[in-house]
Protein backbone atom coordinates (compact mmCIF):
# COMPACT_ATOMS: atom_id res chain seq x y z
CA UNK A 1 0.00 0.00 0.00
CA UNK A 2 1.11 3.50 -1.29
CA UNK A 3 -0.50 7.23 -0.15
CA UNK A 4 0.55 10.28 -1.87
CA UNK A 5 -1.15 13.27 0.23
CA UNK A 6 -1.36 16.84 -1.77
CA UNK A 7 -2.64 19.61 -0.91
CA UNK A 8 -4.40 21.15 -4.07
CA UNK A 9 -6.01 24.79 -2.35
CA UNK A 10 -8.13 23.99 0.66
CA UNK A 11 -8.57 20.74 -0.45
CA UNK A 12 -6.83 16.97 1.09
CA UNK A 13 -6.15 15.11 -1.98
CA UNK A 14 -4.71 11.38 -0.60
CA UNK A 15 -3.76 9.22 -3.56
CA UNK A 16 -4.32 5.50 -2.41
CA UNK A 17 -2.50 2.65 -4.12
CA UNK A 18 -3.09 -1.15 -3.67
CA UNK A 19 -5.25 -3.76 -1.40
CA UNK A 20 -7.03 -1.88 1.80
CA UNK A 21 -7.18 -4.52 4.29
CA UNK A 22 -6.15 -4.90 7.96
CA UNK A 23 -2.88 -5.01 7.23
CA UNK A 24 -2.63 -1.60 5.93
CA UNK A 25 -5.97 0.15 7.52
CA UNK A 26 -4.25 1.43 10.66
CA UNK A 27 -1.26 3.24 8.94
CA UNK A 28 -3.73 4.81 6.47
CA UNK A 29 -5.84 6.05 9.14
CA UNK A 30 -2.66 7.38 10.67
CA UNK A 31 -1.04 8.90 7.95
CA UNK A 32 -4.26 11.26 7.35
CA UNK A 33 -5.28 11.89 10.49
CA UNK A 34 -1.84 13.38 10.81
CA UNK A 35 -2.17 15.57 8.07
CA UNK A 36 -5.57 16.71 8.69
CA UNK A 37 -4.27 17.47 12.73
CA UNK A 38 -1.57 19.58 11.39
CA UNK A 39 -3.25 21.68 8.95
CA UNK A 40 -6.88 23.04 8.40
CA UNK A 41 -8.94 21.50 5.44
CA UNK A 42 -11.89 21.96 3.82
CA UNK A 43 -12.36 19.06 2.16
CA UNK A 44 -10.88 15.42 1.39
CA UNK A 45 -10.99 13.39 -1.96
CA UNK A 46 -10.06 10.21 -1.40
CA UNK A 47 -8.76 9.08 -4.70
CA UNK A 48 -9.22 5.18 -5.13
CA UNK A 49 -7.70 4.60 -8.61
CA UNK A 50 -4.88 2.64 -8.01
CA UNK A 51 -6.75 0.56 -5.36
CA UNK A 52 -7.50 -3.13 -6.72
CA UNK A 53 -9.62 -4.40 -3.84
CA UNK A 54 -11.31 -3.36 -0.32
CA UNK A 55 -12.58 -5.18 2.36
CA UNK A 56 -14.60 -4.11 5.15
CA UNK A 57 -11.95 -3.12 7.22
CA UNK A 58 -11.00 -0.50 4.24
CA UNK A 59 -14.71 0.32 4.46
CA UNK A 60 -14.21 0.82 7.81
CA UNK A 61 -11.36 3.08 7.06
CA UNK A 62 -13.49 5.38 5.00
CA UNK A 63 -16.35 5.69 6.91
CA UNK A 64 -14.05 6.36 9.83
CA UNK A 65 -12.34 9.37 8.50
CA UNK A 66 -16.11 10.62 6.71
CA UNK A 67 -17.36 10.83 10.29
CA UNK A 68 -13.69 12.52 12.08
CA UNK A 69 -14.11 15.02 8.47
CA UNK A 70 -17.79 15.79 8.52
CA UNK A 71 -17.52 15.88 12.17
CA UNK A 72 -15.35 18.69 11.67
CA UNK A 73 -17.80 20.75 9.01
CA UNK A 74 -15.78 19.47 6.17
CA UNK A 75 -16.40 17.46 3.38
CA UNK A 76 -15.26 14.41 2.00
CA UNK A 77 -15.28 12.77 -1.46
CA UNK A 78 -14.05 9.51 -3.21
CA UNK A 79 -13.43 9.54 -7.51
CA UNK A 80 -12.11 7.17 -9.56
CA UNK A 81 -12.78 3.97 -8.17
CA UNK A 82 -12.82 0.66 -9.82
CA UNK A 83 -16.04 -1.12 -10.84
CA UNK A 84 -14.74 -3.95 -8.58
CA UNK A 85 -13.88 -1.49 -5.56
CA UNK A 86 -17.02 1.12 -6.44
CA UNK A 87 -19.61 -2.53 -6.44
CA UNK A 88 -18.00 -2.78 -2.48
CA UNK A 89 -18.59 0.86 -1.68
CA UNK A 90 -22.18 0.36 -3.42
CA UNK A 91 -23.10 -2.90 -1.45
CA UNK A 92 -22.08 -1.61 1.89
CA UNK A 93 -24.06 1.72 1.54
CA UNK A 94 -20.80 3.91 1.64
CA UNK A 95 -22.30 5.43 -1.44
CA UNK A 96 -25.54 6.50 0.21
CA UNK A 97 -23.02 9.00 2.55
CA UNK A 98 -19.79 9.69 0.95
CA UNK A 99 -20.10 11.35 -2.53
CA UNK A 100 -18.64 9.68 -5.19
CA UNK A 101 -17.05 11.18 -8.63
CA UNK A 102 -15.29 9.97 -11.65
CA UNK A 103 -12.19 11.99 -11.14
CA UNK A 104 -10.11 14.24 -9.05
CA UNK A 105 -11.42 17.31 -11.58
CA UNK A 106 -14.99 16.86 -11.28
CA UNK A 107 -14.65 17.43 -7.22
CA UNK A 108 -11.82 20.44 -7.58
CA UNK A 109 -13.64 22.38 -10.20
CA UNK A 110 -16.78 22.14 -8.36
CA UNK B 1 -24.81 -30.97 0.04
CA UNK B 2 -21.87 -30.49 -2.13
CA UNK B 3 -20.69 -33.46 -4.82
CA UNK B 4 -17.25 -35.12 -4.36
CA UNK B 5 -13.86 -33.25 -3.83
CA UNK B 6 -12.14 -33.05 -7.23
CA UNK B 7 -9.12 -31.22 -5.61
CA UNK B 8 -8.03 -28.99 -2.66
CA UNK B 9 -5.63 -27.50 -0.19
CA UNK B 10 -5.33 -26.87 3.16
CA UNK B 11 -2.62 -24.66 5.52
CA UNK B 12 -2.06 -23.28 8.31
CA UNK B 13 -0.81 -19.63 8.46
CA UNK B 14 0.10 -17.16 11.55
CA UNK B 15 -2.56 -14.72 12.60
CA UNK B 16 -0.44 -11.77 11.54
CA UNK B 17 -2.71 -9.15 9.13
CA UNK B 18 -0.19 -9.23 6.63
CA UNK B 19 -1.14 -13.01 6.10
CA UNK B 20 -4.67 -12.08 5.22
CA UNK B 21 -3.49 -10.58 1.05
CA UNK B 22 -1.48 -13.88 1.16
CA UNK B 23 -4.90 -16.12 2.30
CA UNK B 24 -6.65 -14.31 -0.52
CA UNK B 25 -4.43 -14.58 -3.16
CA UNK B 26 -4.13 -18.34 -2.63
CA UNK B 27 -7.80 -18.60 -2.82
CA UNK B 28 -8.19 -16.45 -5.87
CA UNK B 29 -5.22 -18.55 -7.79
CA UNK B 30 -6.82 -21.94 -6.41
CA UNK B 31 -9.97 -21.26 -7.56
CA UNK B 32 -9.13 -20.08 -10.70
CA UNK B 33 -9.08 -23.82 -11.67
CA UNK B 34 -12.41 -23.79 -12.25
CA UNK B 35 -12.88 -21.18 -14.86
CA UNK B 36 -14.46 -18.33 -12.45
CA UNK B 37 -15.35 -15.15 -14.07
CA UNK B 38 -13.31 -12.35 -12.65
CA UNK B 39 -16.27 -10.73 -10.41
CA UNK B 40 -16.54 -14.60 -8.73
CA UNK B 41 -12.69 -14.17 -8.12
CA UNK B 42 -13.30 -10.54 -6.35
CA UNK B 43 -15.94 -12.38 -4.17
CA UNK B 44 -13.81 -15.30 -3.19
CA UNK B 45 -10.92 -12.97 -2.56
CA UNK B 46 -13.73 -11.01 0.05
CA UNK B 47 -14.87 -13.64 1.30
CA UNK B 48 -11.58 -15.42 2.93
CA UNK B 49 -10.33 -11.81 3.34
CA UNK B 50 -13.04 -11.11 5.60
CA UNK B 51 -13.47 -14.62 7.59
CA UNK B 52 -9.64 -14.60 7.96
CA UNK B 53 -9.51 -10.84 9.44
CA UNK B 54 -12.56 -11.99 11.26
CA UNK B 55 -10.32 -14.33 13.24
CA UNK B 56 -7.37 -12.15 13.56
CA UNK B 57 -9.32 -9.49 15.13
CA UNK B 58 -12.16 -11.84 16.95
CA UNK B 59 -10.31 -14.71 17.27
CA UNK B 60 -7.10 -13.72 18.63
CA UNK B 61 -7.98 -10.54 19.60
CA UNK B 62 -5.06 -9.17 17.23
CA UNK B 63 -2.64 -11.62 18.38
CA UNK B 64 0.20 -12.67 15.84
CA UNK B 65 0.87 -16.16 17.65
CA UNK B 66 -2.73 -17.48 17.10
CA UNK B 67 -3.02 -20.22 13.98
CA UNK B 68 -5.20 -19.80 11.34
CA UNK B 69 -6.03 -22.43 8.93
CA UNK B 70 -7.51 -21.90 5.33
CA UNK B 71 -8.99 -25.10 3.95
CA UNK B 72 -10.39 -25.03 -0.04
CA UNK B 73 -12.13 -27.47 -1.40
CA UNK B 74 -12.87 -27.49 -5.73
CA UNK B 75 -16.10 -30.15 -6.30
CA UNK B 76 -17.31 -31.47 -8.44
CA UNK B 77 -20.05 -29.37 -10.52
CA UNK B 78 -18.40 -26.34 -10.52
CA UNK B 79 -18.83 -25.62 -6.23
CA UNK B 80 -16.44 -24.27 -4.20
CA UNK B 81 -15.98 -24.91 -0.37
CA UNK B 82 -14.08 -22.19 1.68
CA UNK B 83 -13.22 -23.43 5.00
CA UNK B 84 -11.61 -20.56 7.73
CA UNK B 85 -10.93 -21.97 11.19
CA UNK B 86 -9.16 -20.69 14.42
CA UNK B 87 -8.65 -21.52 17.69
CA UNK B 88 -9.34 -18.34 19.30
CA UNK B 89 -11.53 -17.44 22.01
CA UNK B 90 -14.72 -17.81 20.31
CA UNK B 91 -17.96 -16.67 19.69
CA UNK B 92 -20.40 -16.66 22.80
CA UNK B 93 -23.73 -15.45 20.91
CA UNK B 94 -23.31 -16.55 16.87
CA UNK B 95 -26.70 -14.91 15.86
CA UNK B 96 -25.44 -11.93 17.44
CA UNK B 97 -22.33 -11.87 15.58
CA UNK B 98 -24.37 -13.07 11.83
CA UNK B 99 -26.29 -9.84 12.44
CA UNK B 100 -26.07 -6.71 9.69
CA UNK B 101 -25.89 -4.36 12.47
CA UNK B 102 -23.79 -5.69 14.94
CA UNK B 103 -20.10 -5.11 15.00
CA UNK B 104 -18.20 -5.11 18.19
CA UNK B 105 -15.64 -3.05 16.51
CA UNK B 106 -16.84 0.54 15.06
CA UNK B 107 -14.54 0.69 12.34
CA UNK B 108 -14.96 -2.66 9.97
CA UNK B 109 -18.87 -1.49 10.29
CA UNK B 110 -19.70 -5.36 11.40
CA UNK B 111 -19.48 -6.17 7.31
CA UNK B 112 -17.77 -9.21 7.50
CA UNK B 113 -20.49 -11.60 7.72
CA UNK B 114 -22.92 -9.65 5.16
CA UNK B 115 -20.57 -9.65 2.29
CA UNK B 116 -19.94 -13.54 3.87
CA UNK B 117 -23.66 -14.35 3.81
CA UNK B 118 -24.30 -12.20 0.48
CA UNK B 119 -21.61 -14.02 -1.95
CA UNK B 120 -21.79 -17.20 -0.84
CA UNK B 121 -24.87 -19.66 -1.11
CA UNK B 122 -24.38 -21.00 2.23
CA UNK B 123 -22.68 -19.96 5.41
CA UNK B 124 -22.24 -22.30 8.55
CA UNK B 125 -20.52 -21.05 11.35
CA UNK B 126 -19.56 -23.21 14.22
CA UNK B 127 -18.06 -21.96 17.17
CA UNK B 128 -17.49 -22.79 21.26
CA UNK B 129 -15.92 -20.19 23.63
CA UNK B 130 -12.54 -20.97 24.51
CA UNK B 131 -11.76 -23.38 21.63
CA UNK B 132 -12.19 -21.37 18.27
CA UNK B 133 -14.71 -21.08 15.60
CA UNK B 134 -14.96 -22.20 12.31
CA UNK B 135 -16.89 -21.14 9.47
CA UNK B 136 -17.38 -23.00 6.29
CA UNK B 137 -18.20 -21.30 3.43
CA UNK B 138 -19.99 -23.02 -0.43
CA UNK B 139 -20.74 -21.67 -3.70
CA UNK B 140 -21.58 -23.16 -7.08
CA UNK B 141 -20.34 -21.48 -9.93
CA UNK B 142 -22.77 -22.01 -12.83
CA UNK B 143 -22.10 -21.82 -16.45
CA UNK B 144 -23.17 -18.79 -18.21
CA UNK B 145 -22.54 -16.23 -15.80
CA UNK B 146 -21.84 -12.60 -17.10
CA UNK B 147 -18.69 -11.10 -17.08
CA UNK B 148 -18.14 -7.67 -16.23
Amino acid sequence: MHVELEAVRDTLVARIKGEIDLAVADELRRVIDERLKAERFQSVILDLAGVSFIDSSGLGFILGRYKKITGQGGKMFIVSARPSVARILEIAGVKKLVPVYPSEKEVLQN
Amino acid sequence: MVAGVKNWVRFDFPSRPENISFARACAAAFASQLDCTLEEIEELKLVVSEAVSNSIIHGYDKRLDGIVTLEIKLHEEKTIEIIVEDRGRGIADIEQALQPTYSSMEDRMGLGFVFMQSFMEDLQVTSEVGSGTRVRMIKSLLPGREEY
